[in-house]
Parts: C-alpha cells; structure tokens; sequence
C-alpha cells in the first residue's frame, strides 16, 4: 500500500483505533455481566431472517454457543484492530458479526423493535456505517504499516527469503 | 576512516530497527488507556452499586433450592374434582393424564422451547399414590382414574401401574381406610363441607382457594382441621413465588418506608379468563350427578352452564372477590402479614358479560387497616387486560410486584434524601430489582398464562431451575405431614384469607360498609 502522505495513513489508523475500541468495550462489558445473554436481543429480531435468529435460541447449548462466540469474537476483534494484529482477519471477522446485527434487526420501514434505539434509522444505522467503515479498513489496510502485523509479517518475509 | 562509516551504518541501522518497532508498537499504549478507562467505569459502576446495595442492605443470592424430599412411607392420596384445577394439582403431584403427556410432547416436538413436557419429567418424584378419585361428571372421573394410574408419566398406550378407585360419592372417598390425605379442586361452595368431612375423617387436607363459601362454615372448617389434627394447605400457589420472598425481605429491611398503600389489581380479557369454559359434548343429566353438585347450594334444574360455569353465580361462586382477590391479598398477607382488615367497602357491576351472571365483571374493594395505618385496594376487571400491576407504596419508595421486582426510590423520600441530592440514586430507575432466572427463555401460551405468569402465579425459580409453583405448594404440604413442619398457606392464613374475601363480598352485595370485630372474629 502506498499512502500519497503520513495525514491519510493517520486517519485510516485512528479509524481502526476507535472501531477497536469500541468492539472491544463492548466484548469486556458482557464479559463481567454474569446475567448478559444474547437471547433477548435475538428473539427481539425482525426481519426475512428473524426465523434464523430466534432459532439460536431454542437450545441452551445453541444459545450459549452464541453467547460465547459474540463476546470472545468481540474482544478479539478488539484487540486486533488495536494492536495491528491480523488485522485483515479481524477486520474481516469485524464485517461479519456487524452484517448478522444489521440482518437481525434491519431499521426497515414496519419493522419495529422492543429494544431501544438511540437515533433515528431507515434503511441505514450506525451498525450499516461501522460495516462500511470495516470495509474500508479492509481496502486500505494499515496493520502493516502501523501495527504487530509489522513484525509478524516481516518474520515471514524474512523466512522466505532465507528459504 | 572505514570504521567511521562502520559506526554511521551502525547508528543508521539501529535508528530503522528503532523506527521499526515504534511502527510496529505504535498502538499498543491505546490498550493501557482503554485499560484506565475502563478501571475508572468498573469503580464508579462498583462505588454507585456499594453505596445502593449498602444503603439496602439486601442480600444478593437467589431463593435457595427447597430441601430435599422428606423420606417416610408413601402417603396415599384423594382427589376430589378434577375439572379444570384438579389436573393440574394432579400434575403437580406427579400424576398426567397420558393425553396431556402426548399433547405437550408434541408441543415440545414442534417448538423446543416449549419446555412443559421436560420440566414434568424433571419435576421431583414425591413419593405418593393416587388410590382414589371423585368427579361427578363420569368423563371427568374417568379421566382422573387414568391420570391416578399414569405412575410412569408415560402417554397414551404406555405403561400404567394400577387404578385408583373411582368413587361416586366424596363422602365414601373421604371414609375410605386407604386413603391418607386429599386434595379438594370443586366448585367454592363444596370446599367448606369436604374439609370438614376429610378433616372429621383424619384425612390430610390440600384445599383449592378460597377457603370457604360461607361466613359460617369458616369457623367450622378451622375447628374441624385443629380438633382432628390435620395438616391443611390452602391452595394460594403464590407461597412458593421466589419474588414474594425476595418482597418479604425487602419489607423487613425497611426498604419503603411507612407503607399507606397497597394496589392489588385484575387485568383480564378473554372468555376463559372471565369463567366462560367451554361446555364438554358428553356432559347431559346422565352423565352428570346434579344434586350433588347443588349440595348446600340453592335447588336450580339441571343446567351445563352453570355446571361448567359455576363461578358466573353466587350460588356456588365467592366471585372476583374469592376468586382472585384472594390470591392478591393472600401474596400481600404473606409480605405484610396484613391480617383481617377492620373495614371493606365494594363497588363494581355486571358491564361487559351480560350472560345471566350473577357475580360482577368489575369490581372493586378497598379495606382499611387503620391500626397498621395503611388501606389494600384491590380493582378488577374481565374485559381490558391493560396491566395495572401489584404495587406497594411507601414513602421512601415503591415496589412493583410480579415474577420480577421493581423498587424504586421516591423522588420525596426523606430516607434516600441525600443519595438522590448527590446523583448516587436516581429516582427514574429502580434501586433493586430482581429477576429470577434471567437466562431462561420461557414459553408461555395462552393469555390467560401470560397473566399467571405475569403475576408469578404459574412458574418461579428455585436455584436457577423452573419449577411449577403448585407443585412446590403440594410438595411442602405433603413434607409437613411427613415431618410435621409447617405448611405456609395454614389454616390461620386460610381463615384470614376467607374473611377478607367474604367481607369483600358482603360489602358489595348488601352495598354497604362492612366492618371486622376482632374480638369476637365476627363480620358486622
């Protein structure tokens, strides 16, 4: 990748920060929740794929699956896009559990939720914007530049060319 | 000269080995703010919470499990009706119909969380034999002869152990040498006389809400069950409700402050909630013995509305009073240990079931409690079921009542004065509240489920686990005749119970204000 100037690598590497930031807060706050648990907010899920989601509740085993899989993946994540650490993968990772929350509860028009919403949405809300912002972190990626990825990537390199 | 540029290239290396780690460590402090951040959120979030939870004094942990089972030798059991309640106390024994088995096992087929089938089977075996049963309607009885049988929990076609006997007669149940204990599930205006005979009888006695039909048969019921010895539990469920012994402590620790008032309401809006059952299709004079259900009843002809709808007529009904009143008042009995009142006046009408009813559809009652200087105001409904809730207000807060429980501070509280002026309490959101079983998700049917549940009426937590309330309820009453503990719904809260609702009722049917006599334990 190459940036025109330090300004547009800064930026990109802010982005990654706050995003970072954010998943990872939000990971830790129901870590130490002992009575936090996915299921509400899954049966509270509108939508063409609604069935899917409510289904995950039926099974405590399902459910806890679930449960586990979004806290960990969310303090992975986390700290993935902090550190600069296989920042691709967790960005990756980071689009993936945003389109299941977008797709779960789509701020279309009819569609109303029993969970509260902090703002106004149609169509796009701020989870939709988090994805996109993802995904541009995906395109101009900067763990490479400014991150561990760095040295893990540049232990490669020089493997290879040992090799 | 040459090692001078050796020493540049050294230098020079090392400043890109240096930048190189900057570059690859450059975010890394970004972890230790947030990490400060975040201390700084837990003690403020831990500071806020101590200084609630010391203030409050209220314990964290959850109702304990119940104790393990009493051993002793297996108790011998009557049912007495088995209509619409009586399955259900049968169930909560241990005993299904096997078509109830298929019914929820197909359920649980179609929707997993439809749990009904696997919390029966869960539900603890107590060590109790249906050896008879007695329904005047022949289908009914049949019926509960097959569920009696159904030791196996099995559904239909399983294995059955042997049939109870089927009497025709409650009288012959209650004389019969094999049986230890009953439980009574008819019409209000047989409960009275059937104590009193199984009582007369040593019988044991579980007995469906409310105690009595009659002023005058209460006082028989409470001497026939002291002078003979029996244990006797009053079928108020809500006993065993985890959030009702969470309240109970909340009071004891003066959470509310002095407590004036007390709301107690029924919301309901659907026929079944207003006692229009449904008319089973093999039901005629043959099937069905008429003059025993008239007993101690006025003489009417036959009639299968009023058979299956006794509780539309005062003639075998206590109404809204007796009916759901009861378990209002008997939950704040429990937290408050209220008592009788001194003054009860009713109001209310026929307004929305206009289907030759005699008991009203609407109804309200407030008694005074003037020595405890507060008033119980019970207002009832069947045709809206907004939710009005159960709610005990005291001057420092108020609390909410039903499987979970909502206290909040009141903005004029001159207890939490202080911790409302520094921001520690905030008078918008509860200080307290507990939920049992958060990480459960329950299916609940019907709406007239919904209500139960709603009012903690149908399923509470014990140690985390669902458990059936009515199944804990007979459970402490079958442990209290093995080991001779006490039952919670006695015959002293029974008798408080019955005369609360029967001056409820008086009030509103001779449309005055009706007041209680402690001395004499008499209404005048």
């Amino acid at each position: 990748m190459n940036w025109k100037n330090n300004v547009q690598l800064t930026w990109m590497v802010i982005l990654r920060l706050l995003i970072g930031w954010h998943f990872l807060y939000e990971g830790i706050a129901k870590l130490v929740n002992p009575n936090w648990t996915s299921a509400f907010y899954l049966l509270d899920s509108q939508g063409w794929f609604s069935p899917f989601f409510h289904s995950l509740t039926l099974n405590s085993d399902v459910l806890a699956t679930v449960d586990f899989l979004n806290v960990w993946g969310l303090i992975f994540i986390g700290l993935g896009l902090i550190l600069g650490l296989f920042t691709r993968v967790a960005t990756m990772a980071g689009i993936v559990l945003l389109a299941f929350y977008y797709l779960s509860h789509p701020p279309f028009v009819g569609l109303k939720y029993a969970s509260p919403m902090e703002g106004n949405y149609l169509v796009v809300d701020k989870t939709l914007i988090e994805l996109a912002a993802l995904a541009v972190l995906y395109v101009f990626p900067t763990g490479k530049e400014i991150g561990v990825d760095r040295w893990v990537l540049g232990r490669k390199k020089n493997k290879k060319q040992v090799k | 000269m040459e090692m001078e540029s050796d020493n540049k290239e050294n230098s020079l290396s090392g400043k890109v080995h240096r930048r190189e780690w900057v570059k690859t460590l450059a975010t890394v402090p970004v972890l230790g703010v947030f990490a400060y951040a975040w201390y700084r959120k837990r003690r403020y979030d831990r500071l806020l919470k101590k200084n609630i939870f010391s203030e409050l004094n209220m314990s964290t942990n959850p109702v304990p499990a119940p104790p393990p089972l009493s051993e002793g030798k297996t108790l011998r059991l009557g049912i007495i009706g088995y209509g619409i309640r009586g399955p259900h106390l049968a169930r909560a024994a241990g005993f299904a119909h096997p078509a109830w088995i298929d019914t929820v096992r197909d359920a649980a087929a179609i929707n997993p969380s439809d749990t009904r089938y696997q919390d029966f089977l869960a539900q603890d075996d107590l060590n109790v034999v249906v050896n008879g049963v007695c329904d005047i309607f022949d289908t009914y009885g049949e019926l509960a002869v097959e569920a009696g049988a159904n030791i196996y929990r099995e559904g239909t076609g399983g294995k059955m152990g042997d049939a109870p006997r089927r009497f025709k007669n409650y009288k012959e149940l209650c004389a019969s040498p094999d049986i230890d204990a009953v439980i009574i599930a008819t019409p209000d205006h047989w409960h009275g006389p059937m104590t009193i005979e199984a009582a007369r009888n040593g019988k044991h006695v579980y007995c469906e809400k409310p105690m009595t039909w009659t002023v005058q048969e209460t006082y028989e019921v409470v001497k026939a069950v002291k002078e003979n010895g029996v244990v006797f539990q009053l079928g108020h469920q809500g006993r065993q409700t985890e959030s009702y012994i969470k309240a109970r402590e909340a009071i004891e620790k003066d959470l509310l402050g002095k407590i004036t008032l007390i709301e107690v309401t029924t919301n309901r809006n659907d026929p079944n909630g207003a006692w229009v059952y449904p008319i089973h299709p093999d039901a005629g004079p043959d099937t069905i013995d008429w003059e025993q259900f008239i007993g101690p009843a006025p003489w009417h002809e036959f009639s299968l509305e009023r058979f299956f709808r006794w509780r539309c007529w005062w003639d075998y009904s206590t109404g809204l009073s007796g009916d759901l009143l009861t378990h209002e008042y008997d939950a704040m009995n429990q937290i408050l240990g209220l008592g009788i009142p001194r003054s009860a006046v009713s109001s209310g009408g026929i307004y929305f079931y206009k289907d030759g009813r005699t008991v009203p559809d609407v109804l309200h009652t407030v008694f005074e409690y003037p020595e405890k200087d507060l008033t119980l105001m019970y207002s009832a409904t069947l045709a809206s079921q907004r939710s009005r809730g159960k709610v005990i207000m005291g001057h420092d807060a108020s609390m909410e009542m039903g499987d979970t429980l909502i206290i909040k501070a009141d903005p004029a509280s001159t207890r939490y004065a202080k911790q409302i002026r520094k921001g520690i309490i905030d008078p918008s959101l509860p200080i307290y509240t507990y939920t049992p079983g958060t990480k459960q998700v329950d299916a609940v049917t019907s709406a007239t489920e919904q209500y139960f549940a709603g009012r903690g009426l149908l399923y509470t937590y014990r140690g985390g686990k669902r458990v059936d309330t009515t199944h804990l309820h007979i459970r402490e009453w079958i442990d209290a005749i093995r080991t001779g503990s006490p039952t919670s719904c006695h015959i002293d809260a029974g008798f408080e119970e019955a005369m609360t609702a029967h001056m409820g009722t008086i009030a509103y049917r001779e449309g005055r204000k009706v007041y209680w006599d402690p001395d004499k334990q008499q209404i005048i």
